[in-house]
């Protein structure tokens, strides 16, 4: 398939692509006879919001950004509203100051952390590995997200088991299916997977695996071996 | 470390060394055989499961004991890890229900309703699920509250030996499930609440069916409270057993039955309503007494509750539609029960195979293709029987969920295990279990 340019609209260039896929049937090494292979679908992320970013979301910023002083604007590289949530994209190397922060802090006060939920998005070149903590402030009943990153090349994260030691497992289980390392883990091992698996299962790059099934005469090819729409 | 082998026995288990000495495998009927040198310190590691009937499922607890009196517990978890999430990357949005529903198999409903708010707040519809379609899920989550509640004081009831608690628990729980399939037609792994509202409306006779069981569960239920709550025995194992204070709760990210012991009234269906349950009234039920036997009270409780709220679901049922009118994304087909028990409706199939051309693209469009849901992540939180389950969804954009991750509420509880049984006796470790109330099926996933 020759590669034609692509058109890109106005505006757009600075956006970040999380993915591109080619096609609409999933058709990879054959001649895609379909009409649709010169169909590019981007996956966008969702911009950075702008203030005012309405109800408490400013209050809140404005006291992070006051507590982490110089630090607020390489830590907080982002802030991201969507369906009526907040997102703090926050650089790996300050991600335990954020943390502590935001549970210690009398106007913040997010006591618990509900958790880590790894996303792994291998065209996002240099920041591949995706790691989502939902926060919860009971004191002010709010939710907030913080994400951060890391490449596939480095995989490596502070713990934050010392602020919230309920992501004890959750980290094991972000380890265990990303292959991300936790570093300051107590105790860092595998937790659903037997502790000789090779391999992280939820990764894109690993096969889902099954094997065809022969049912009179026809043949289907395991879910992930199969056309799909793209 | 000396060279001599000390067995001769052809049952002996073995023993080999580590860095920390002589590590012995008894496995029963051999412990006379360990003879330690004397003056040697000994450590006693027990194995408790995976396949053990009072660790409520497949957990393995992994306790170090000195005498009766536990030093250390560890829990291992993955006997039954299936990969859901990963399956779910490879099917439909609509066909991951079928899978989120196997997760905590003891509150399937709530599974689905969890990840059905969650793709619905992607898609941007959720101001449009209709009326009826969410005071069903809501009546059927409620339903389903009692009836994990009833599996969890059975089945910690008999491992604490109260093998009648056990009986009376399952009798009622059948009630529950008897409606579950007359609505959902199954007993569990439903499949019913879908994205866009649920799969099909009430059949003819439910709400009287629903009517009668709650009368039946109002004069049941007591019966288990009338045999443990002031039962002697029940209460010398359950009370002061498992405790767990405020900060202890905060600091593991404990919710549910056992943060509402200690106490603080934190209930998602108060503090963050969906689902319209700000609209209902009913009582968030606490105790103070942060041991097993106060999340035994507060389960008691909450299964009144539940019943007060079905009664208001079912005084507010009106007829209606029960899936989004959006025919890009409600599902085409509503099933109705042919003369082997399933099949699809004639009356639609008559309708997009004989009338309108659209209504076959859209059927076919759908059920093989599916609908397409913008790129971006939301998590949405409800409040299951055990506490938050949170749901994660990620979309690129696709016609498949580009990562689902659940937060099960049974897989954070039960990283209190150590703080709720070390000290403790070995028996007590069981109540204590018991009382975070685990289902493997949910934390394994």
């Amino acid at each position: 398939m020759s590669e034609n340019p692509e058109v890109v609209p106005a505006g757009t260039e600075t956006l970040e692509v999380l993915s591109t896929g080619r096609g609409a049937f999933g058709i990879d090494g054959t001649p895609d006879v379909s009409g649709y292979g010169g169909l590019v679908r981007r996956t966008i992320a969702t911009p950075a919001a702008t203030r005012p970013y309405g109800g408490w979301y400013d209050e809140a910023l404005d006291t992070l950004a006051e507590e982490l002083g110089d630090h607020f604007g390489p830590a907080v590289q982002k802030v991201v509203i969507a369906h009526d949530q907040l997102t703090l994209e926050v650089a790996r190397e300050h991600l335990l100051e954020v943390m502590r922060t935001l549970r210690d802090h009398p106007g913040l006060r997010f006591e618990m952390c509900m958790g880590a939920s790894g996303v792994h998005w291998p065209q996002d070149l240099n920041r591949e590995l995706h790691v989502h903590y939902p926060m919860l402030s009971m004191t002010h009943n709010r939710r907030l997200s913080v994400e951060t990153t890391c490449p596939d090349a480095d995989p490596h994260l502070p713990s934050i088991v010392g602020i919230y030691p309920g992501n004890n497992w959750h980290e094991r289980e972000t380890f265990d299916f990303f292959g991300i390392v936790f570093d300051g883990h107590p105790g860092l091992t595998r937790i659903e997977m037997p502790d000789d698996w090779a391999g992280h299962p939820q990764r894109k790059d690993y096969p889902l695996g099954g094997i065809p099934v022969e049912y009179k005469g026809a043949t289907v090819p395991p879910p992930d071996n199969r056309r799909e729409y793209k | 470390m000396s060279e001599e082998v000390i067995y001769e026995t052809a049952d002996e288990a073995g023993s080999y060394d580590t860095t920390q000495g002589k590590v012995f495998t008894v496995s029963g009927g051999d412990w006379d055989q360990v003879r330690g040198d004397e003056g040697v310190e000994q450590r006693v590691v027990v194995n408790m499961g995976p396949q053990h009937p009072s660790t409520h499922g497949v957990l393995r607890l992994i306790l170090e004991l000195d005498g009766e009196t536990v030093t250390e517990a560890r829990s291992g978890i993955g006997y039954l890890h299936t990969g859901i999430e990963k399956n779910m990357e490879f099917r439909t949005w609509t066909q991951g229900v079928t899978y989120v529903t196997r997760m905590d198999y003891l509150a399937p409903l709530f599974n689905e309703t969890a990840y059905c708010l969650a793709v619905e707040k992607l898609l941007g519809i959720t101001e449009q699920i209709p009326d009826r379609a969410t005071t069903i899920r809501v009546m059927l989550m409620e339903l389903n509250r009692i009836s994990s509640h009833l599996v969890c004081l059975a089945t910690g009831g008999m491992e604490l030996g109260a093998l009648t608690a056990m009986t009376f628990g399952f009798r009622e729980r059948e009630y529950v499930l008897d409606v579950m399939e007359t609505i959902t037609g199954l007993r569990m792994n439903h499949a019913y609440v879908r994205p866009g509202g649920v799969a099909q409306d009430l059949p003819d006779g439910a709400e009287k069916f629903v009517a009668d069981t709650v009368a039946t569960l109002r004069k049941r239920l007591p019966d288990t409270a009338n045999l443990l709550v002031d039962n002697s025995i029940w209460t010398a194992r359950t009370e002061g057993v498992g405790y767990l204070d405020l900060t202890g709760c905060i600091a593991l990210g404990m919710t549910g039955p056992v943060l509402r012991s200690t106490g603080y009234p934190w209930d998602l269906r108060k503090m963050a309503p969906y689902c319209g349950y700000e609209t209902y009234e009913f009582d968030v039920i606490t105790n103070t007494s942060c041991d097993a036997y106060g999340r035994f009270l507060i389960r008691l409780g909450e299964m009144n509750q539940s019943l007060n709220i079905v009664e208001q679901c079912l005084d507010r049922l009106r007829p209606g539609p029960v899936m989004v009118e959006d025919k890009k994304i409600a599902w085409p087909a509503q099933l109705s029960i042919g003369s082997d028990g399933q099949g699809n409706s004639l009356e639609h199939i008559r309708h997009i195979m004989g009338q309108s051309m659209e209504a076959l693209i859209h059927h076919f469009k759908l059920v093989t293709e599916g609908f397409r849901v913008p790129a971006g992540q939301a998590y949405v939180a409800i409040e299951a029987p055990r506490g938050e389950l949170g749901v994660h969804v990620v979309s690129d954009g696709g016609t498949r969920p580009y990562r689902v991750h659940f937060r099960d509420p049974s897989f954070n509880n039960l990283q209190a295990v150590p703080a709720m049984s070390e000290g403790g006796q070995v028996a007590d470790v069981v109540a204590a279990v018991a009382s975070i109330d685990p289902v493997m099926g949910g934390v394994d996933r």
